[in-house]
């Protein structure tokens, strides 16, 4: 009997073909209206950091350099008042397999696949996430597919994509290509249906904890370096899953006063559906066309539950604009001989203003790079730019505007970032979680879970749903 | 023929039609087939604009329109940009002390 493959049909069975493909059974973690067992659920699922780090070592992910950027810290130093100006500490992730923190998360979801028996993986994504699968793959001797979304309707693909899908080819992996549209999720779930193949989400809770030891490790560098923990953190945020499995990992490490703040390269304006807008842009992740619905939205994903939940760890959320990230990118390879990929620098270029927020003996860690490659280069990207029609020139970075303009800063005091109102993110989230529900049935374990969510307190949370309310 | 049977090919074809799409998407995205491309090894020799079929990386049979034979990595370095080139130059005027 074959199956009803239309978009509709499929999408009802959305919940049968996931709990096949991810081999986790989410309904047991649900506690009470709203809330699920977050940390028992990380804990039953996920792996411990010990058996994280056995697992990378197998397949020679992780133990990444920590770099002290020092000539762009002496530059910061000169655009900050006297005494600011906080060490820039990078830790080089590029140099995973793949080429970015990615293998990670890839790391553990491929050896949880070849565990569980499944013949292959499969990885919907535009991003470095697809080759990281594939290498893996590739390592552990399952079969890969990636699906990506690279094409408007034009045929046109987005250059960086187009590197990503070579990439896996190289690998090894399938490579299925679409054009601008939500509905790769149906193509996956039909994939999935097909081949039997493991679903190598990155919001499963093997997935986070595959980042954690990138936390770790970068908390345990900057001890034995400077004999401190590091003040700030800064993490792109895009899904969210960075974010979260950074912040665990330096917990975990036992450096309580770290700072965690997430970045974004803002594209506001740019609808992230449309065909029009889908090539107007030059980062194709780790903007705030993610980073916003990610934040306030977490469980929009493939699985029931989130294991990305970057709200319960930010401090704090920033902008940059493109043609910042792409002047830090020219920094970083012309002053500290590290030619490395844009969309990698989007969390150096907000810690380069960060730190002359901080003082000059304070640590501040990027905790990423990632590869370089024809399609991802500034060059490359501008180019393409161009020729969509997009203006690129020098002047204030206040003049930038996604999806028309790229402004490179003309002097390096110019870099800026734009603070996004957490508050409104924990309120839109919380706001959505109880919409479906009378105050009165929310029971405390409800409240303590939302709270925990938002990384607040109860009273906020019981202030904030009286205000909702009226 | 084009192509002989084991090319190396490019396919494309059409997984949802206009009216199959999803409900929520802007209007620009609702207009247009949802499309893929893929890359296979041929079944059978063909040209270029047939009705072919291929195996995939991985094994599976996808039947396509084909579009392209042995293609072409298309996306390069792109040209050098002015407004970055002198980046590296100015900032390390500025490291050495030489302007403010």
């Amino acid at each position: 009997m074959s199956k009803d493959l239309s978009f509709m049909a499929v999408m009802s069975r959305k919940n049968e073909i996931m709990k096949r493909a991810v081999g986790i059974d989410y309904d047991i973690f649900e506690s009470s209206k709203i809330s699920f067992e977050y940390e028992k659920m990380m804990q039953d699922i996920g792996y411990s950091i010990e058996e994280v780090q056995t697992i990378q070592a197998e397949t020679s992910v992780g133990n990444t350099q920590l770099i002290e950027l020092r000539n762009l810290t002496n530059l910061a130093r000169m655009a900050a008042p006297p005494g600011k100006g906080a060490r820039i500490f990078i830790k080089d992730e590029a140099n995973n397999p793949s080429g970015s923190f990615k293998d990670r998360r890839a790391a553990i979801s491929v050896y949880r696949a070849k565990e569980m028996g499944y013949k292959g993986v499969l990885a919907a994504t535009s991003g470095n996430y697809g080759a990281a699968v594939a290498s893996q793959a590739a390592m552990r001797g399952l079969k890969c597919i990636v699906v990506q979304e690279v094409f408007d309707s034009q045929g046109i693909g987005q250059p960086e994509i187009l590197e990503k899908g070579r990439k896996c080819e190289a690998l090894g992996a399938e490579v299925v290509q679409l054009t601008v549209g939500p509905e790769l999720f149906y193509v996956t779930l039909c994939l999935l249906e097909e081949t039997g193949y493991f679903n190598a989400s990155l919001y499963t809770p093997f997935g986070i904890a595959g980042i954690e030891t990138l936390g770790y490790e970068l908390v345990n560098q900057v001890r034995a370096k400077t004999g401190k923990d590091p003040d700030a953190v800064v993490i792109t945020h895009a899904g969210g899953g960075n974010v979260t499995g950074t912040a665990r990992g330096v917990l975990k490490a036992g450096s309580e006063k770290t700072e965690f703040i997430g970045v974004s390269v803002n594209l506001a304006g740019l609808h992230m559906a449309s065909d029009k807008d889908f090539n107007r842009k030059q980062f194709t992740t780790g903007h705030t066309g993610f980073g916003v619905p990610f934040a306030s939205w977490p469980d929009r994903v493939d699985v029931p539950r989130n294991a990305a939940r970057a709200l319960r760890y930010l401090d704090r959320y920033v902008t940059v604009s493109q043609g910042e990230v792409f002047y830090i990118t020219e920094a970083l390879a012309q002053l500290e001989g590290l030619e490395r990929g844009p969309a990698g620098n989007t969390s150096l270029a907000a810690a380069y203003v960060l730190a002359q927020e901080m003082d000059a003996d304070q640590i501040i860690v990027v905790q990423e790079t990632e590869y370089t490659g024809a399609g991802k280069a500034p060059s490359a990207q501008l180019t393409f730019a161009r020729n969509m029609g997009i203006d690129v020139s020098r002047g204030d970075p206040r003049d930038d505007r996604p999806g028309s303009r790229i402004i490179i800063p003309e002097h390096f005091s110019q870099i800026g970032i734009k603070d996004i109102n957490l508050d409104d993110l924990k309120k839109s989230y919380i706001k959505k979680c109880i919409k479906n529900y009378d105050i009165k049935d929310l029971t405390t374990a409800d409240f303590e879970f939302l709270a925990q969510d938002t990384k607040t307190n109860k009273k906020y949370v019981e202030k904030l749903i009286e205000k909702i309310n009226g | 023929m084009d192509g002989q049977k084991g090319a190396w090919v490019q396919i494309q074809y059409s997984v949802l039609e206009p009216e199959q799409r999803s409900p929520f998407l802007p209007q620009e995205t609702k207009m247009c087939p949802l499309l893929v491309w893929q890359k296979g090894f041929l079944t059978q020799e063909a040209n270029v604009g047939d009705k072919v079929e291929i195996f995939t990386i991985t094994g599976r049979k996808v039947s396509g329109r084909l579009v392209k034979i042995n293609p072409v990595y298309e996306h390069n370095f792109g040209k050098p940009v002015l407004e970055l080139l002198s980046t590296g130059i100015e900032l390390r005027k500025y490291l050495e002390g030489d302007v403010k």
